[in-house]
Parts: structure tokens; sequence; C-alpha cells
């Protein structure tokens, strides 16, 4: 599959605007698409990812919720049940728990469950992450706890091209996918090094977003940098670490945008390794049972005899996220740095 | 333990219910509202206008089995025979399949035994389009829509009959073209599905109406709550049942609050219209329906109906109520028998009698008897593979993705290197 893009024209967009203009883009031809969410109507959300929609579409298909993020949920799964096509926002991934119920006995377990008879077509949109100082209440990423949940998808993008297709393929999807967005990057790629100046979306490829409808097919990685000297798997605001250290250290990595967790595009993941014998993991998420161990198992399962050297975890502490020590947290530079150093020194 | 200002101590309050095994079972000081007595609100009018009725209890049936007072529905006797023979059908259907699983014909079952008035009563006061997202002992809403028995038996033997290819468990039922959503199993997640699903008619500006079921003990869940404020907010055509059957398991009615206050009154908190209804009275329960229906279709919002009942057999057929409560609460308690009391109406109205009532027991044995023949001629659970083996991983996803093609070959590979007779076919 490649990218179906109904328009040629681009515009610079952030990936905020993507976001927003995905649900435009979608809500414009399908009328059952319906978008709700806490502070998402009149105000057009905390990030405003969704301003202006309900200005055009109508308070009916855009429109505040109260504050249970379990309701928001299981009426998105209702309303999935009549035929609508919901995008409820749960405002930060760290607030998802309450819905935890309605996403993994629900929404992931209707289509099996009936046989078919009811599906969940229903697209949760979460920004995740860290590196905004947001504290432990605002900064987890909580994808791998909804890896491990079978009748869900999770995508995450790295770009606002990417957002946008992502998420249109999301909405028009028939199973329930987790949208979760690196929000450290909404306003421009991050790269790890906290205290040089914020960039903006203008000068990065990503940046460059087609104003119409199009796709970016779900379970497909995509080669950010391409090398030979070791595979780094990495998905959200990590692709953009990565590829600063790959730049600072001139070592020869091939980075992978693995875009969709699951399911995930394993074949991408086979190809890069046995060329480069070599494969590092990296997300901002908690290390223990955390997406990264999945990698690795499949990795030395599918690769074991092109490894030259045992697959590197770089993840976050198994520590609830922390304010003040932000940067001690964050999987930077200095920590994919020495963990490159270490799978590449035999 | 001390305190220096010599307070008293402080004591935990652990509810406890009135009668356990031994202990005689009297209900006499329940209070039971006279047949009658409760006023019937203008469908229009605002929920705050009427909370006295989610303290008192909605009854139409007086002791003189006459169909009394304002909330009287005023049926045709042809509807009050169809409805006492779907109740006396839930009884029938239920009492085999019990039978059923106790000679391990499949591994689960749940009776309505003493509620059927319930779900029967409500799916004669709604239409055939609204949409019911029950929990699971609302056996009665297939039944009386018409729901082939047979389909439902297939189900509850995995055979191969069975249209949800043995991919839940006996009872969980999903039946779509009878307006029944798929039951979950984890408690009320189906109340705010409802509110979802009336959400989206009324902004589709639809005229069909969601309607919902959960236990007593259940309405203790986050769920429930988020349910009553969603639905409030927007108005949602939907009609939240409680079935206060006194019973979770074998936790009482106490353990979700019902010494404190009734589950009528949970709706008042919250602005929506509440009832109180007795659940054993098949009018009350079509008339309290018929009422919410009514505000519900007309946008004046939902409506939450507690019908007071008792569960007359245990949770499942996994436990015995006889470890737990007086075996003399089901015999003992005031409202009676529900399929009894609207027999006994119609026999009073001159339009019925024994001879009639035991062709038509009759009539509904040999119905449920001869649906189960045909039922297990698709097989019963466990003897043979009723479906195909890599079935188990359809429908996870639309489109199956490469790691369940794999675990699906690895599970090919591994049956056929066990050596067991599976046929694949």
């Amino acid at each position: 599959m490649t990218d179906v893009i109904d328009t040629p024209i681009t515009t610079r967009m952030n990936m905020i605007q993507a976001i927003n203009s995905a649900m435009d883009a979608t809500m414009a031809r399908d009328p059952d698409v319906i978008v709700m969410g806490e502070d998402v109507g009149y105000f057009g959300g905390v990030f405003r990812a969704t301003a202006g929609l309900q200005a055009k579409y109508g308070k009916t298909r855009v429109f505040d919720t109260p504050i249970t993020e379990c309701g928001i949920i299981g009426v998105a799964v209702g309303m999935g049940a009549y035929g609508l096509r919901p995008v409820p926002e749960i405002q930060f991934a760290d607030y998802i728990y309450p819905a935890l119920d309605q996403l993994v006995s629900e929404a992931a377990r209707l289509r099996y469950r009936s046989a078919g008879d009811f599906t969940a077509p229903i697209t949760v949109r979460s920004p995740y992450g860290g590196g905004i100082f947001g504290g432990q209440t605002h900064s987890q990423s909580p994808e791998g706890i909804f890896t491990h949940v079978s009748g869900i998808k999770t995508v995450i993008p790295s770009t606002p091209y990417d957002a946008k297709g992502l998420l249109i393929a999301a909405i028009a999807d028939n199973d329930p996918v987790l949208f979760l967005e690196p929000k450290r990057i909404y306003n421009g790629p991050f790269n790890g090094h906290w205290d040089r100046p914020a960039e903006n979306w203008s000068k990065h490829p990503g940046g460059e977003v087609p104003t119409g409808y199009y796709t970016v097919p779900l379970g497909e990685a995509k080669v950010v940098r391409a090398g030979e000297a070791v595979t780094m798997l990495a998905y959200g605001t990590m692709v953009h670490v990565c590829a600063q250290v790959a730049a600072d250290t001139g070592v020869d990595a091939e980075i992978i945008d693995l875009r969709t967790l699951v399911p995930l595009d394993i074949a991408a993941i086979e190809r890069s390794v046995r060329k480069t014998g070599r494969c590092m993991v990296v997300h901002e998420a908690t290390r223990t049972g955390g997406f990264g161990a999945e990698l690795a198992a499949l990795v030395q399962e599918r690769c074991f005899y092109h490894l030259e050297a045992p697959v590197e975890r770089v993840t976050g502490f198994d520590t609830p996220y922390p304010h003040s020590l932000e940067w001690a947290y964050f999987p930077g530079p200095v920590r994919i740095g020495q963990a490159l150093k270490k799978i590449l020194k035999d | 333990m001390g305190d220096a200002r010599n307070l008293k101590p402080l004591t935990l309050h652990v509810p406890e219910p009135r009668f356990r095994p031994g202990d005689a079972a009297d209900f006499s000081d329940l209070e039971v509202p006279p047949a009658g007595a409760a006023p019937r609100p203008d469908t229009a009018a605002p929920p705050r206008d009427f909370t006295d009725l989610a303290y008192t209890m909605v009854r139409v049936l007086d002791e003189q089995h006459q169909a009394v007072g304002p909330w009287n529905p005023r049926l045709s006797p042809d509807t009050l025979r169809r409805m006492l023979r779907h109740m006396a059908t839930v009884r029938a259907f239920d009492e085999r399949m019990f039978r059923a699983q106790r000679q391990g014909k499949t591994s689960f079952y749940m009776k309505s035994l003493g509620e059927e008035a319930v779900a029967v009563a409500a799916a004669h006061a709604l239409d055939a389009e609204d949409m019911c997202f029950p929990s699971y002992r609302q056996q009665g809403l297939l039944i009386a829509r018409g729901c082939p028995l047979v389909d439902m038996m297939n189900q509850i033997y995995s055979n191969t009959g069975d249209k949800l290819q043995g991919k839940q468990l006996p009872i969980m039922y999903s039946e779509k073209r009878f307006g029944f959503f798929s039951i979950s199993g984890n408690l009320t997640t189906q109340y705010p599905q409802a509110v979802g699903w009336a959400m989206a008619s009324a902004s589709k500006g639809d005229t069909r109406i969601a309607a919902t079921w959960c236990g007593e003990g259940s309405t203790a869940e986050g769920d429930f709550h988020s349910a009553l404020t969603f639905a409030t907010v927007y108005r949602a055509p939907v009609i939240f049942n409680v079935v206060n059957n006194q019973w979770a398991i074998s936790s009482f009615s106490g353990f979700a609050g019902a010494e404190a206050t009734t589950f009528a009154a949970r709706a008042i908190g919250y602005g929506i219209a509440g009832l109180r209804v007795d659940g054993n009275d098949p009018l009350a329960v079509y008339a309290a329906t018929r009422w919410a229906a009514e505000r519900a279709r007309t946008n004046v919002g939902p409506t939450l109906i507690e019908h007071f009942t008792y569960r007359a057999e245990g949770h499942s057929t996994s436990d015995d109520p006889s470890q737990y409560r007086s075996t003399g609460e089901p015999t003992s308690w005031p409202l009676g028998d529900p399929i009894r009391r609207l027999k006994d109406h119609l026999v009073a109205l001159g339009e019925w009698d024994e001879p009639r009532q035991e062709a038509m027991d009759r009539a509904v044995a040999e119905e449920v008897r001869a649906a189960q023949k045909a039922a297990e001629a698709n097989g019963i659970l466990g003897h043979g593979l009723a479906q195909p083996l890599d079935s188990l991983f359809d429908g996870v996803f639309e489109e199956m993705p490469w790691h369940l093609r794999e675990q699906r070959q690895m599970m090919i590979d591994e049956e056929a290197a066990s050596g067991r007779p599976w046929d694949r076919k």
C-alpha cells in the first residue's frame, strides 16, 4: 500500500493543524463522523486540535462532554453500534485509565464477542508523552498497556504529514484505534536537546502537508534515515531524538519510525536488522513490560542469527514521570548515545 | 489507641442482610403501597415535580387481581395473553436450559425466575425498533421480540448453529436483528453505550430510543454514574432500568446502598425522572416503560426505573443460594409471582381459565422441548468441534494482521502434533 492523496496542493502545518485538518477532511466527507471530548467544542480543545470544527459542523457533531473518560468511551461505543464513527478525545493519555474497561472489554472485544454483529469503529485521540514539564499526570506514555490488548490498534505519528494521513486512515478503519499524539512535537520536531532553542515544523519536510483528504496506511513503518551500522526502532518524539543522535555521533544508523505499533510492520524491522546486524529500541515509556520488550523479543526470535550484539533498550525509567527531574528521566541524547556505543563496540 | 479529647471510638458499619441460612424469612414489615395509589405525572412534567415516585412503588394489580389506578395501561386481553405466554415461555426455557447445564450439555446458565415481567413487559411497551442494551438476565426481551428459541439455545450450546461461533459464554447473546445489543458480562458497561446509541439516534433525527438494564448491585459501577451524567446533560432518549432483585450473587442490596435509600432515588441527583415500580406486576412494568418511552420519544429526557423484584434462584448455575441466604426468602417474598399475578388478572377479567392455562403451559413446554431437540441436533458444548479450529482467530480485527495469521498457524501445527481427532474442515 502507498499513501493515497487526492490533491497535490500542500501547505505548511504543525502537528496540531494537521490533526485538525484530518478531522475536518473526514467530517466533510462523512456525516457519521463526530468529535467529542472535554473542552473540544466551542473552545476547540486545550491544545486547539479541534479549533473551528464546532463552528463548521455544528454542536451535534462536535461537542463538549462531561469529565468522565469511562462515559466518553462508553458513549462512543454506543454511537458506533448505532452506525456513527466517533472520534473521542481523551484530553491527556494520563487520564485514559477510567476508560480502560470500556476500551479493553468493550471496544476492543465487541467485534469478536458478537461475531461481527456489532463493531466499534471509534478512534480515540489522546496527547501523550513528556518533555513539557507536565509532571506525572500530563506526561505518561501508556501505549504498552494497549498494545497488550487484543482487538485494538495503536498508532503514533511523528510528523504533521503522517499525523494527518494516519488519523484519516484510523477514522476510516472499522476497528477501534488508539491514536496517541506526541504532544512534545505538536509545534515542532524535538531533537532531545532541551537546552537548545525550540524548532518549529516550518523547515522539516514532514511539515509539508496536503490540504485535502489522504491516508497513510496503518501498519506500515517508515525508514526515516537509511543506514548500515545499527537499526534504531522508535516512534513519536523519539524518532527525532534518534535522528539527532545519529547526526551528532556520525553513526550510520538506520532509523525506523514504526508509526503503527499494532499491527506492527514486522517486515520492515526484519529487513533492516538483517542488514545492520544490530538493533536498538527507543521509547519514552517505562522499561519493564514496555513495548520495547516486545520489539526486542520479536527481533531475537526472527533475526537472532543476524545479530552481532544484544538488542539494546533505551527507555524511560520505571518510576512515575517526574516533574523537576524531567530531563533526568527522559531518554535523551546522552542515554541513547551511550547505548549506541555499547551496541557498536564489538 | 486513645484520644486526648476523650472521644468515643469510631465504628465501621458493615451491612448485614436480615436473613441468613437457617433463619426464617419474614418480609411482613416491607412497605408495599396499595395498587393504584401512586399518581401518574404528565409525561412532559419536570422530574423535580414527582420525586416522591422514587420512594414509593408504582403498582397496578391489586389484591383482587384487578388493574387499578392512573397507571393502569388498559391493555387488551389479547396483549395480556401474549405477555402471559411470553413469560411462561421464558420460565420454561430457563427450566430446560438450567437442566441442560446440570446434564453437562453446556458450561453455564442464568435463570430469571420471578423476574420474567421485568423484561417481557418492557419488550411489549417498547417499539420493536427501539434498541435494548441488556444485562444477562433479560432473555425475556428476546423471547417477547420473537427471537427463535433454537437460535438462543444454539448460542447456549456453542454448537454449529451458534451465530456467535462459540466465542461467548452461554446466554451472552447478540441479536442486532431484534434490537438486542451484545451482552458483555462486565457489569454496567452497557449503560453509557445505551446513552451513546440514544444520543446518536437523537443527533440523526431518528425516532428510535434506547433502553438498558443493570442489576441493583452494579449501580455501584462508575459506568452507571457516567451514563446518568451523560444522559441528563444531553437529555438522551434512553430508559435506565435497575432490576433490584435484592441479591448480587451473595451480596444483598445493602452493599449497593439500599439501606440508605432506593435505587430509583439515584435519578434525583441527576435531575432524571425516577420511578420505583413493583417489578413483579407486569402491568406496572409495562405502564412505567410506556411512560418513560413517551418522555424519551418526545425529547423530554431520560427515565430511571427501579424494578423492585426478587431473584428467586441462584445468580447462575455456579452458586448455591442456600449457602448465603434463607431458603425461606423466595417463598415468602410479598410481591408474588409475576406469571401467577397476570394469570389471576386475566381470570378475574373472565378472559382466561385453568384449562386454557394448562393448555398454554403444555404448548409452551412442547415448543421449548422441540427447540431443544433442534438445537441439540447442532451439537452440545464439548462434544466434537462445533466451530472450525481456525475460527478462533476470526473477528479480532476486520482483517487479520500477520501476527494473528502466524499464531493461527502455530495453533494448527500444535493440533496436528497433538494427535487429537479434531476435524478442521
